[in-house]
């Protein structure tokens, strides 16, 4: 058998690997990944189910349990109106992962078209888009944040805009950058030279191609909003009771702090939780879709 | 050098004059007065006050007005507090915000530098893990929730610390470490990853092989070498560390300019919300500013043109 025969042959038994196979295994191998994968899983799953299936809702208020510690039948006690801490911390999970998704929606929905046109028109619509992003990074955020919630008003969705209207700068940038450097590619100039117009480049080949970098930034985005919401409720200008927040469930227990300590340390728990596990996912899909570490 | 700092410096005010503007714009845009009380008060009064703080001037007319004060290092009157202008009030919580930004930022580096340095030192001891946990576990939870804990192991079960307030040493422990925590955590993180990288390098074998002593080795090869990617963070990590300091600063009760600033949300103090706004955009670009030019300092290799 000669040489280029058995070339051949190993080349046919290597099994096929593509970017995102190969990230899947590397995500699979990184403990943390994993961990942070399984809990956002199950904090899903549980604030999914746990109001659907509670025996209590999560405003339905008992005056004759006030204030309860942890019981057989209330897990993580009562709130000052005698409604079930377990199930308003799970609804208020609904909350919190919707603000992060909702956010993260917004803030691609703004912060990739704007990158990509900036990129791909250059000169001084570049210029000055760019400029427009160097000024929006040095308002502090979570302050413009609060001014723009104050324009919107208190609905949830208002909630979602206030935040993405701040958050997508760091999206447009990163495409920009992304677009930038892959257009100077081979791919991108053979489709050019092949006669592909502008537009059909950026969105076939240059964002597919900037996905892997967007995809962290978005998953690292979630937690940041979702603190975001936590902080306004807690202040007072977040969402609007009856919708649980954990902001909100932290604001009214901490006056209670020393008779009832659990009111205010769940939510904290859980707030914590939630944003290590999304912290640990965006760490270990940085790492996996980091392409000079593929093989 | 100089002539990059003046030009940084010069882009800086831009930068603020837009931020002005912009926020000045989103105030006019926030429904209801700066007068709206629960109960009403009579048309003549609002048309007084409106003139009294000239709110019945053109957009563009108050907007320069405003300006033209920030000149005089007047941020104009405070809504709420009659008697007192923005500049008085900021100036008073001011103390407050930078000695509690400046402790944590300490702590973050004092603390961050050395975990980091001894992780790396001993790369998969247990030292090593042990710093990993810590720094990875810190710097996913945010301060706010760190307070809460510290307040109920400290305040509420052990009854050792202040829940809040401001003037004793006490008081000042748990807010610091609560915002200090997380940077330190990323800082000790990015330390870690960078002395691992910058030992593999070529020249760090060179020194070596050269017969140079250990300490020389690893202070002026690995550490100068490794601390500009730490430099590159710690530039926004302050940045973010500045804004996150009014959460904190509300959950211990610390009377600085990010508590001021949330009363002012809620009063819709004009006055007091753009004079924080723009008090929290200028310290993060000087901070930035500082950050860039220390660059050149550590690295050699850098120069502004």
């Amino acid at each position: 058998m000669s040489m280029a025969e058995d070339a051949v042959r190993t080349e046919a038994v290597r099994p096929h690997h593509t970017l995102w196979g190969d990230a899947f295994i590397r995500l699979r191998r990184n403990r943390l990944a994993v961990i942070g994968g399984i809990l956002v899983l199950l904090i899903a799953l549980a604030a999914i189910f746990v109001p659907i299936f509670s025996p209590y809702g999560f405003a339905q208020q008992n005056l004759d349990a006030i204030r309860e510690g942890p019981s057989w039948s209330h897990p993580f006690g009562t709130d000052e109106l005698g409604r079930d801490v377990f199930t308003r911390l799970f609804a208020g999970a609904r909350t919190s992962l919707m603000v992060g998704i909702f956010t993260q929606v917004i803030v691609l929905a703004i912060g990739l078209p704007i990158g990509a046109a900036a990129a791909y028109a250059g000169g001084r619509a570049d210029n000055l888009i760019m400029r427009f992003v160097d000024v929006m990074y040095a308002f502090p955020d979570i302050l413009l944040i609060i001014l723009i919630r104050a324009i919107l008003g208190g609905s949830i969705y208002m909630i979602f805009l206030a935040i993405g209207l701040v958050a997508w700068v760091s999206v447009a940038r990163l495409v920009r950058g992304q677009i930038l450097s892959l257009k100077q590619r081979d791919f991108a100039t053979a489709a050019k030279a092949m006669g592909a117009p502008g537009r059909y480049i950026v969105w076939r080949h240059l964002l597919p191609n900037s996905l892997g970098p967007i995809i962290v930034l978005v998953t690292f985005g979630i937690p940041r909003a979702i603190f975001a919401e936590a902080a306004l409720s807690y202040i007072g200008i977040g969402i609007k009771p009856p919708t649980p927040s954990w902001g909100t469930m932290i604001r009214d227990g901490y006056d209670l702090i020393f008779s009832a300590p659990h009111l205010v340390l769940f939510p904290a728990i859980a707030l914590g939780i939630l944003m290590l596990a999304f912290t640990f996912l965006g760490d270990g899909l940085r790492d996996a879709l980091d392409p000079r570490l593929r093989r | 050098m100089l002539k990059y700092t003046v030009r940084r410096s010069f882009w800086i005010i831009i930068v603020l004059l837009a931020v002005a503007f912009i926020t000045f714009s989103l105030m006019h845009l926030v429904p209801g007065g700066p007068w709206d009380r629960e109960k009403e008060l009579a048309p003549q009064v609002v048309e007084n006050l409106n003139k009294k703080y000239g709110l019945d001037k053109s957009f563009f007319e108050q907007f320069g007005n405003y300006l033209w004060g920030i000149l005089h290092g007047d941020l104009g009157m405070s809504y709420t507090y009659q008697d007192r202008d923005v500049t008085d009030i900021i100036l008073q919580g001011l103390p407050k915000t930078a000695a509690l930004g400046v402790a944590a930022f300490l702590l973050a580096i004092l603390i961050g530098i050395p975990l980091g340095m001894a992780a790396a030192l001993r790369q998969n001891s247990i030292i090593d893990y042990i710093s990993v946990f810590f720094s990875t576990l810190f710097a996913s939870i945010p301060g706010f929730v760190l307070g809460i804990f510290l307040i109920i192991i400290f305040s509420v079960t052990f009854h050792l610390l202040p829940t809040g307030g401001w003037g004793s040493p006490k008081q000042f422990l748990m807010p610091a470490f609560a915002l200090g925590a997380l940077p330190a955590a990323y800082i000790a993180r990015i330390t870690r990853a960078s002395i691992l990288e910058v030992s593999r390098q070529d020249y760090i074998r060179t020194a070596r092989a050269k017969g140079l002593r250990e300490r020389v080795v690893m202070f002026r090869h690995i550490l100068r070498n490794a601390l500009i990617p730490v430099l590159t963070i710690a530039g926004p990590e302050l940045a973010f560390l500045i804004s996150g300091s009014f959460i904190i600063e509300t959950l211990f009760s610390i009377p600085g300019i990010g508590r001021l600033f949330v009363q002012g949300v809620f009063q819709r103090d004009y006055g007091l919300i753009m004079g924080a706004i723009l008090f929290y955009a200028f310290a993060i670009a000087i901070v930035n500013l500082i950050v860039d030019l220390l660059y050149a300092v550590v690295d050699p290799r850098i120069r502004y043109e």
